[in-house]
């Protein structure tokens, strides 16, 4: 067991793991931030992607000994300070871009590092962002347009209720 | 137009919001004070004899608890099967014994053979390693057709063949069918593989088991699509634990799609470790872990034959079909490849004969059950390419073959044992070639032959049945429950409801899309009304979500308490306006007297109910709660017509969608912005099975495709917008809303119209390819052009 500590949505975080617990563990598990779920065994999901040093990373990739020093964000910091929803979040309810919500985190932390980056993604260069991203529910449709949505695009010629 | 929030509304879910924002309460969220957790220890082999096993070793490991092996299981029941298929003899299926832990032989890959429990999930896995486990491996049966030859080695060796049932259907229509066929002006054969799939939720399995020592109570958590099927299977027959000190929780729960109804192992484990450990058990599933003990999916190898007469009238239907059930059965495996699969066979179409025969058939590997569809897809899929077939054969335009045969009166009988109540093909078709430009294809053909590549249009009908059951139905078919459905309505003293459903949801909605129905029919602001669902201890004992039948059934069922409780507050309302009950009407959340301006409030009412001051004591008790439970007296008959369009690289093979439109016809529609999204997703689901998915095993049982780098998981970039429509609506006849399920449908209509796409494509390069199994990788539609 080796002690690491980190900031994690802002505020400091420290425990005990183990060299091979993963970031996605110490999460979970020792800072209680179930938000960040675990998909898959083999870093093909995304559902557990955060932001360290504000980058997306898959978290189930790095071991939380790595992550000593770094700053963490979580899907449980990315609503707006008064708790309404950002305008990701927002998107992604108002067009119908989650279902059974369970990859839903990774995919707003994915959203929101493309958009950081591209701030106005077309439809293809969304859809290839989101290799990394498995969504069973919605077969993407929807939540390909809400980012372009959360982008400011119009999305009103793009088919759906 | 639809009131805000009200029946027709595409409300926004408030689900949503916690899910946004890492709220939800997912099964591995839940960590009880003092939990252990286990890590089972899978067979690696797909057939053997367990030769020792010791655990010592293991037991000695840091952190253990405690080690199971088989044995600890012997005075526990296995794993039961919910339904028994009787064969075309009049003789009940082979149903083997199915052990929490294997016991003398291992018969699949991913068999669970011993479990550790440890103070962590690593110590548990570390110890795990230690087991001293040997296996006299056994030649494995994979293939289907060599498992019933005679020299096959049996999966079960107290069975008498790996022939679970030889079922045919309609057996009176055989004679007359066969007959049909001598007399055939044509006959169009197709010999195909409905390819085995694997579900995969995004949230793998997990089970949660405490033991309350003061009380002697057990509650399990997991991962279930029907929580009181789990605590009857579970409690009376496996660990013999009465429902009223058996409680089980599905919280949220991260998709199904049919993987998440059966009852598993890991469940019956971690409830019965956690009163032998006397601390509560956690299991949480690793991906590879799911692909090797979630139930399988589809795994049919068919020969269709369509008999058409000298004017192109479908004039018979014959079909041999070997349908996989893995090693052993699973829940509801039987029923699927027979009971949900032959009843469709008549699909849109008037086709006087049809006779089915499905031979079931144990192998060594993972048990198949329900997925998404289960049963319908493979049935769409052989119907609808063997008419595109006999189109092609004909020369005849397949759309107009289609048409010349449609079912275009209702209620119709089909010659497999169903009556569709509703339905107007000739519409869905017709606005399917309206959106889908169909008359535009020729032109689209020639922009792609232009830039090189092949283009092909696919079109195919459906029909589903949804909604199972009647219950007194089912049971004449062979299931061993009733398919009805519950739902309980509470109506608080200041006015808000608290709807406690046997339905559950994984992802379709129903805490926004049923509140809905219950605010339209009060006419009070949705946000008064709150859904319950997915616990034993506050919901009424229900069947649970699967089938499409969450509104159909259980959205019936709470309109049926609904409407108990507006009679019963129409009474108190009656008395507060001393007016005669006959004169009181509904409407906008208030109760009037007809005529009249006189009126009372909603929350006047409900307050009256529980503070019974002036109130009708003598006439009615005091409250305002009431349950219904709702058998439906038939299936519902969801009907649609896709189109797909692909191109072809003729250069590797490559097929990539180009347009993708799917209409459908699903009766009366809650929230059609839910009911989109659901076919958004069922046609991912049908389009990755058409060209991506494949659950692949070798000639000895070991399971190649175990992980997202062998599976193939549809991405964002491997799936186009799609254009879907629900505006064809011929409601449903025997359910209070006129709804007729959406959940399936994307998922039972889109792979035939992908693969009558790429056939189209190829022949239009001049390939003679008349058919490519699924999934039509670049591969294998390379090799077909050759």
């Amino acid at each position: 067991m080796a002690q690491v500590s980190m900031t994690v949505n802002g505020k400091a975080a420290s425990g005990d793991v183990e060299g091979r617990t993963l970031l996605s563990t110490f999460l979970r598990e020792n800072l209680e931030l179930t938000g960040t779920h675990v998909g898959c065994d083999t870093s093909q999901c995304g559902a557990c992607v955060v932001h360290v040093n504000g980058e997306a990373v898959k978290s189930c990739t790095m071991l939380a000994a790595e992550a000593e020093g770094a700053d963490v964000t979580t899907i449980e910091a990315m609503a707006n300070a008064d708790g309404s929803l950002s305008t990701i979040q927002q998107a992604f309810q108002d067009h119908h871009g989650l279902q059974c919500g369970f990859c839903t985190p990774g995919m707003v932390m994915s959203a929101s590092a493309l958009l950081k980056d591209n701030p106005t993604p077309s439809e293809a260069e969304i859809r290839e962002y989101l290799e990394g991203n498995i969504c069973r529910c919605t077969g993407y449709h929807n939540i390909v347009k809400a980012i372009m949505a959360a982008s400011g695009q119009d999305v009103s010629s793009i088919a759906a209720e | 137009m639809p009131k805000d929030g009200g029946i027709g509304a595409s409300s926004k879910r408030r689900e949503d919001v916690r899910f946004l924002t890492g709220a939800g309460n997912y099964t591995d969220d839940i960590n009880i004070r003092g939990q252990a957790h286990v890590f089972f220890l899978r067979s690696d082999v797909a057939h053997g004899t367990i030769t020792s096993i010791n655990t010592s070793a293991a037991e000695a490991m840091p952190g253990v608890v405690k080690v199971f092996t088989g044995t600890d299981f012997e005075a526990v029941g296995g794993m039961p099967c919910g339904w028994q298929v009787t064969d075309k003899h009049g003789q009940p299926m082979q149903e083997p014994r199915h052990p929490i832990l294997a016991h003398g032989k291992v018969r699949h890959v991913g068999e669970p053979v011993a479990a550790v429990v440890a103070e962590t999930l690593e110590q548990a896995r570390d110890a795990a390693e230690a087991i001293e486990l040997d296996i006299a491996e056994l030649p494995a049966v994979v293939d289907m057709k060599a498992a019933v030859a005679g020299d096959a080695p049996k999966v079960h060796d107290d069975l008498t063949s790996n022939l679970c049932y030889d079922w045919g259907f309609v057996e009176e229509n055989k004679t007359a069918t066969d007959e049909a066929f001598a007399n055939a002006a044509h006959v169009t054969t197709l010999e195909l593989v409905n390819n085995r799939l694997v579900a995969n939720p995004m949230e793998p399995r997990v089970a949660v088991g405490d033991y309350a020592r003061g009380t002697g109570d057990s509650t399990l958590y997991t991962t279930s699509q029907n929580p009181h099927v789990i605590r009857l299977l579970m409690g009376a027959f496996v660990l013999g634990i009465p429902e009223h000190k058996l409680r089980v929780v599905a919280p949220d729960v991260g998709g199904g799609f049919g993987t998440k109804i059966f009852h598993y192992q890991e469940e019956a484990f971690c409830t019965f470790a956690a009163k032998a450990c006397n601390r509560p058990v956690k299991w949480t599933s690793s991906r590879s872990e799911a692909f090797m003990s979630d139930a399988h999916g589809r795994d049919h190898v068919t020969k269709i034959e369509l008999a058409l007469d000298g004017n192109n009238n479908f004039a018979a239907i014959r079909t041999e079909t070997f349908a996989n059930m893995g090693a052993y059965l699973s829940t509801f495996a039987p029923s699927v490849p027979t009971w949900l699969h032959g009843t469709l066979m008549a699909g849109n179409y008037r086709t006087p004969l049809i006779y089915v025969n499905v031979k079931a058939v144990f192998t060594n590997t993972v048990p198949v059950d329900a997925y998404r569809g289960a049963g319908r897809p493979e049935a769409t899929f052989q119907l609808e390419r063997v008419i595109d077939k006999a189109a092609r054969e004909l020369g005849v335009d397949p759309i107009a073959l289609r048409r010349q045969n449609f079912i275009t009166e209702f209620p119709y009988a089909t010659p497999v044992a169903v009556e569709y109540d509703t339905g107007n093909y000739v519409a869905t078709m017709d606005k399917l070639e309206e959106m889908g430009d169909l008359s535009g294809f020729a032109e689209r053909r020639a922009a792609s032959e232009a830039k090189g590549k092949w283009r092909g249009l696919g079109v195919n009908c459906y029909i589903e049945a949804c909604g199972i059951a009647p219950s007194n139905l089912v049971g004449q078919l062979g299931a061993r429950a009733g398919l009805y459905e519950s739902a309980t309505v509470r109506v608080n003293a200041t006015g808000g409801l608290v709807v406690m459903t046997g339905s559950h949801s994984h992802g379709q909605g129903h805490e926004t899309s049923f509140a809905q129905v219950v605010a339209d029919m009060i006419g009070i602001d949705e946000n008064m009304v709150e859904i319950v669902h997915g616990d034993t201890a506050n919901a009424p004992m229900g069947m649970g979500t699967y089938g499409s039948r969450s509104l159909a059934v259980g959205g019936s069922a709470m309109v049926r308490a609904t409407e108990k409780i507006i009679a019963k507050a129409k009474k108190i309302a009656s008395h507060l306006l001393e007016a005669s009950e006959s004169d009181i009407e509904l409407k906008d959340g208030a109760f009037s007297v007809a005529g009249t301006d006189k009126s009372v409030a909603w929350g006047d009412v409900t307050l009256a109910a529980y503070v019974p001051h002036n109130y009708p004591l003598e006439e009615i008790e005091p409250g305002l709660e009431e349950t219904a439970f709702y058998d439906p007296s038939n299936f519902t008959y969801p009907s649609g017509a896709y189109a797909c369009e692909v191109e072809v690289d003729p250069d590797t093979g490559k097929v990539t969608i180009e347009r993708f439109t799917a209409v459908d016809d699903f009766g009366n529609v809650v929230n059609p912005m839910i009911v989109t999204g659901q076919v958004h997703g069922g046609l991912a689901q049908g389009i990755g099975q058409a060209l991506l998915e494949n659950c692949a095993y070798d000639e000895n049982g070991q399971l190649l495709s175990a992980s997202y780098m062998d599976y193939a998981m549809p991405r964002a970039d491997d799936l186009p917008m799609f254009s879907v429509d629900h505006s064809c609506q011929t409601p449903c006849t025997h359910n209070p809303l006129g709804v007729k399920g959406c959940g399936e449908a994307g998922a039972i209509g889109s792979p035939p119209s992908v693969v009558n796409a790429v056939v189209d494509a190829l022949q239009s390069g001049g390939k003679d390819v008349t058919h490519i199994d699924m999934p039509l990788s670049p591969a294998r539609v390379w090799a077909a052009m050759q």
